[in-house]
């Protein structure tokens, strides 16, 4: 436990250090940080897609398409965006402070923790480093220990490929992320559950430091019957099972369709299944495995509940020594069960259904936010109806997953699944002060009706300026008083 | 957190209980959304203010013996011209933002939709009771929110007066005012909500936070710290004069000096020192020819603490101007000290009080140095006419915001973020950053049936990986190359 306090300390110290010698301010410094971390993409593809096998089984299709590329996005629209991010913004000042001109500047907040998840470990620990690189600041990164390849990898390669001074990989588990947050961060940002989340925002309480947290839920896909149906069960299984085998936050997590359509859908999902991953899944390539036993164990166990081994529809098979589950489709879960109280991080879709499609919202909305919610239907009303009435971090209509691939787009949670966001500028402004700098150089206008002594003329005028009257403004601005010299 | 009833699942017997259960069902009614609810309470806002600005004046004067010239320029004024902002700029806040799709998406939208976050909390201050509570609400309910407002029991007149209308001008089961002192605080926080502003001190803030940890509810702080004034020579004696007359309407004009962007203490260097002096013990005798066009001390424990502030032995020696203390009115005269020692109280805490150290340095350049070494304020003041100067204090020096050439007028810009950073605070608002801050941002994403890339699903192989990798690259030449057999 010391060992890993004075690991922590000294990773602050170091950095804060670094931070204050003003190396992190300059757009060259943060250009340079961002091409190192390109070439790294770049150049140890292999081994990244190495380690994502040994910590995931996950195919290199997963690792190439999910993970690096969309770090190498990343990079490079931070690159292409930097100098644009990093201009203060004029904003017009009111007249009444004339003359005056003021600006936000975007600022570095100073020196930053990153904790990461180990489902996306590539991803989510160079993401959210690339905003705090891009912002100006210094960053101590700490992966996930359950994905241990990615992280030896990450603390092996990110100090050859950028600045060691400012950026610094810290590794371990419970003792080293808790003497991590007992210091003093200028900003956390934590991807995981949202019981971790709560510990992460109680540490940073103590130091009023701010947080982003990046958590889950049970992301809803609704789907209703005048779809194209094999390209939304295509569409439902890519963003299921091709994702990681279900374990990422923004998998569907559960379906609700109408009783009627219930069968068709399940057939189709079936089919689409059987073309993706063959008829023995346990064997496919294309699917990665559970992460270890612990959430093997855990998700055996949802399937195993006796109100819901009986409701497997399709699937159900696994290899506990592979840590393999096959996609397990499963129709008509009591509510109550596990399976649809805790988020399922993995591949079993459980499907309600309802009588008439618009009763899903009550479905949804008795849970709580998740972090995407997704809509299959080509009825606009209940388009409408969806984006007014349901509320999550981010919603998709006729297809799963992709919305975070768009830098445009805010990327993060509401309520249970989190708080601020990222991608594109939102990483820039997640590690961001925006400071309001006012500038009145100009002597020209002196209202002396602002000060004491008070007299009823010089409150006339003051009311006069603050309804942007323009009489009141010039009698301010030439410093009348309204009244006797006072 | 101090002890509470037994709670149940849905806190029903929690204190508050009650309070809350109404707002979050006025909220899940939906009427705090639509736009004709928005603008009908910000509407009764601004008849409250307007109607009722004799009251609120007389609470201010009763709370803090602040004179309504002081009220209406800081408070009421500025409240008014927000609202009216508010009004104005609504529509435009509302509208989902489109924003750009890559083709590989085609066809398909996406947009940043701006929702409520339900039913908020906002904790005021004692200091601009008024400000502090409505202002915010001006945001919360901009943003469609359902809100509880709690405002500070230190300033229970405002508290009494806002208790009083808010219910007969704005929608009374949406939006509510919650009276009472640290425990009604944390009872209300056992509840979980979408959101928690709270304006006041760092240590409270601690416990806010920790209390809404819990429960996952993001939280805004709008804290304080040691605003400084860096004052370099001025070229004419006019400049210096207005400069002057700005220094002290952001100290002693400001609630005395009981402003989280009050300036808390001043920055010259040692030969201009004695010419700024000689100008502020003039100015302050033009200006407050009367007690009562200062604000008072807000109650005993601050007067008491202000007054052992000055009573300091290592102190007291350094007080040029002023010092004089009505313990039964709980006024304390404007003063001034020069060089109280660095890490005595009146140097290392936030003073809140009509109390101005001058420390003086050799250059003016050094208090770039002696600001950054203290934690990151509020705001940063600096009088110059250096554009060199003004550039290093920007870059090198971090603070919620900095204002050149003035104090605290920032407050009053709708187009400048209001919030602090590190020990001053996090999260801003202010016109639409008010609005933001109540808001989530839903990213939402439509797409068609119209177009489907077949490559994006498995069994994977090596071609589909090459298409794809053209397209992450937005290489849609090479893409369609490919796609057509044309390249290998």
């Amino acid at each position: 436990m010391d060992a890993a306090v004075a690991a922590a300390a000294e990773a602050r110290e170091r950095l804060r250090a670094s931070f204050a010698s003003g190396r992190t301010r300059p757009a060259a410094w943060r250009e340079a940080q961002l091409r190192g971390l390109l070439r790294m993409a770049a150049e140890m593809e292999d081994d990244i897609c190495a380690a994502l096998r040994a910590d995931l089984a996950k195919p290199q299709t997963e690792s190439y398409v999910h993970e690096i590329s969309l770090v190498t996005t990343s990079c490079k629209f931070a690159l292409k965006n930097l100098k644009k991010w990093m201009k203060p913004q004029k904003v017009p000042s009111r007249l009444l402070t004339f003359p005056s001109t003021a600006r936000v500047a975007a600022e570095p907040l100073g020196v930053v923790l990153v904790v990461s998840a180990w489902n996306y470990p590539f991803l989510l620990a160079i993401d959210p480093v690339v905003g705090a690189i891009a912002a100006g600041n210094a960053v101590v990164l700490k992966p996930s220990e359950v994905a241990p390849a990615t992280s030896s990898l990450l603390a092996d390669l990110l100090p050859r490929y950028v600045d060691a001074s400012c950026v610094r990989v810290v590794q371990g588990g419970i003792p080293e992320t808790t003497a991590l947050l007992e210091l003093k961060w200028d900003k956390i940002f934590y991807t995981g559950n949202s019981k971790v989340g709560r510990i992460v925002m109680s540490y940073a309480a103590k130091h009023l430091t701010p947080v982003v947290l990046e958590l889950g839920g049970k992301c809803p896909v609704v789907v209703d019957s005048n779809v194209n149906l094999h390209v939304a069960a295509k569409r439902i299984a890519a963003g299921k099972w091709g994702c990681n085998s279900g374990q990422a936050c923004i998998s569907p997590d559960y379906i609700v369709t109408t009783k009627s359509f219930a069968p068709k859908l399940l057939e189709s999902l079936k089919k689409v299944l059987g073309k993706f991953y063959g008829q023995d899944p346990l064997r496919s390539p294309d699917l990665s495995r559970i992460v270890n036993s612990n959430h093997f164990n855990r998700l055996r166990g949802l399937m195993d509940d006796e109100t819901v081994a009986g409701k497997i529809a399709f699937g159900g098979q696994s290899d506990e020594q592979q840590l393999r589950i096959a996609p397990t489709l499963l129709l008509d879960v009591p509510l109550d069960s596990a399976i649809m109280k805790e988020e399922i991080f993995g591949p079993l879709l459980p499907i309600i259904t309802v009588d008439k499609i618009g009763e899903s919202f009550a479905v949804i909305n008795s849970m709580t936010k998740p972090l995407a919610a997704y809509l299959f239907t080509n009825d606009s009303r209940l388009k409408q109806q969806f984006e007014r009435d349901i509320s999550a971090g981010g919603m998709i209509f006729n297809d799963t997953g992709i919305h975070l691939t768009n830098p445009h787009l805010p990327f993060g949670g509401v309520g249970e699944s989190g708080m601020g966001a990222y991608h594109g500028a939102f990483s820039f402004d997640a590690f961001t002060h925006r400071k309001a700098v006012l500038d009145r150089s100009s002597f020209l206008g002196e209202a002396r009706a602002r000060y004491p002594p008070y007299t009823p003329a010089k409150l006339s005028i003051l009311r006069g300026v603050l309804k942007g009257n323009p009489m009141a403004m010039v009698q301010a601005a030439v410093g009348c008083t309204g009244g006797r010299r006072a | 957190m101090g002890t509470t009833k037994a709670a149940d699942g849905a806190g029903a017997l929690l204190g508050f209980g009650e309070t809350v259960r109404e707002l979050r069902e006025a909220y899940e009614g939906g009427r705090t959304r639509s736009v004709a609810w928005r603008q009908a309470q910000l509407r009764g806002l601004l008849r409250l203010l307007q109607e009722k600005e004799a009251e609120a004046f007389q609470a201010l004067r009763t709370d803090l013996g602040k004179h309504h010239a002081e009220a209406y320029r800081d408070e009421v004024g500025l409240l008014i011209k927000s609202t009216n902002g508010a009004l104005r700029q609504l529509g435009k806040w509302m509208t989902p933002e489109k924003v750009w799709v890559p083709l590989i998406a085609f066809p398909a939208t996406a947009q940043v939709v701006p929702e409520p976050l339900g039913v908020v909390l906002v904790f005021s201050c004692w200091n601009v009771p008024l400000g502090l509570s409505l202002e915010p609400l001006i945001g919360a309910i901009a943003a469609g929110n359902a809100v509880a407002l709690k405002p500070s029991e230190l300033s229970p007149c405002t508290s009494r007066f806002l208790a009083d209308n808010i219910g007969r001008y704005m929608d009374s089961s949406a939006v509510k005012v919650v009276q009472g002192g640290p425990e009604v605080g944390e009872q209300l926080m056992e509840h979980r909500w979408d959101k928690v502003l709270f304006t006041g001190s760092p240590r409270i803030a601690r416990a806010v936070m920790a209390a809404a940890s819990r429960h996952l509810t993001p939280v805004a702080l709008e804290l304080g710290g040691k605003c400084p004034c860096i004052f370099d020579a001025m070229g004419s004696a006019r400049d210096l004069q207005i400069s002057v007359n700005r220094i002290i309407a952001g100290k002693w004009s400001s609630c005395a000096g009981q402003a989280c962007i009050a300036i808390d203490y001043v920055l010259v260097e040692e030969r201009f020192a004695p010419i700024l002096i000689k100008v502020l013990k003039s100015t302050l005798k033009r200006f407050f020819q009367e007690t009562d066009h200062m604000a008072r001390i807000v109650n005993k424990r601050h007067f008491e603490r202000l007054s052992n502030l000055l009573e300091d032995r290592s102190v007291a020696p350094s007080v040029l101007h002023g010092g004089s203390m009505d313990a039964k009115n709980l006024y304390i005269e404007p003063t001034i000290l020069l060089n109280p020692p660095l890490d005595s109280a009146i140097m290392t805490e936030e003073i809140f009080g009509p109390l101005l150290p001058i420390i003086t340095v050799k250059k003016i350049e050094d208090s770039i140095a002696f600001v950054k070494a203290m934690p990151k304020p509020l705001a940063i003041y600096a009088f110059t006419r250096d554009a060199a100067l003004r550039r290093r204090i920007v870059d090198e020096t971090s603070s919620g915001c900095v204002t050149f050439n003035d104090a605290v007028v920032q407050y009053a810009i709708d187009g400048l973020p209001f919030g602090g950073v590190g020990q001053s605070g996090f999260g801003q608002y202010h016109g639409k950053y008010s609005f933001e801050m109540f808001s989530h941002k839903k990213a939402v994403m439509k797409r068609g049936y119209l177009v489907e890339l077949t490559l994006r699903y498995p069994p994977w192989d090596e071609s589909k990986v090459t298409l794809m990798r053209y397209l992450y690259r937005f290489n849609y030449f090479a893409f369609v190359l490919s796609f057509l057999g044309l390249r290998r």
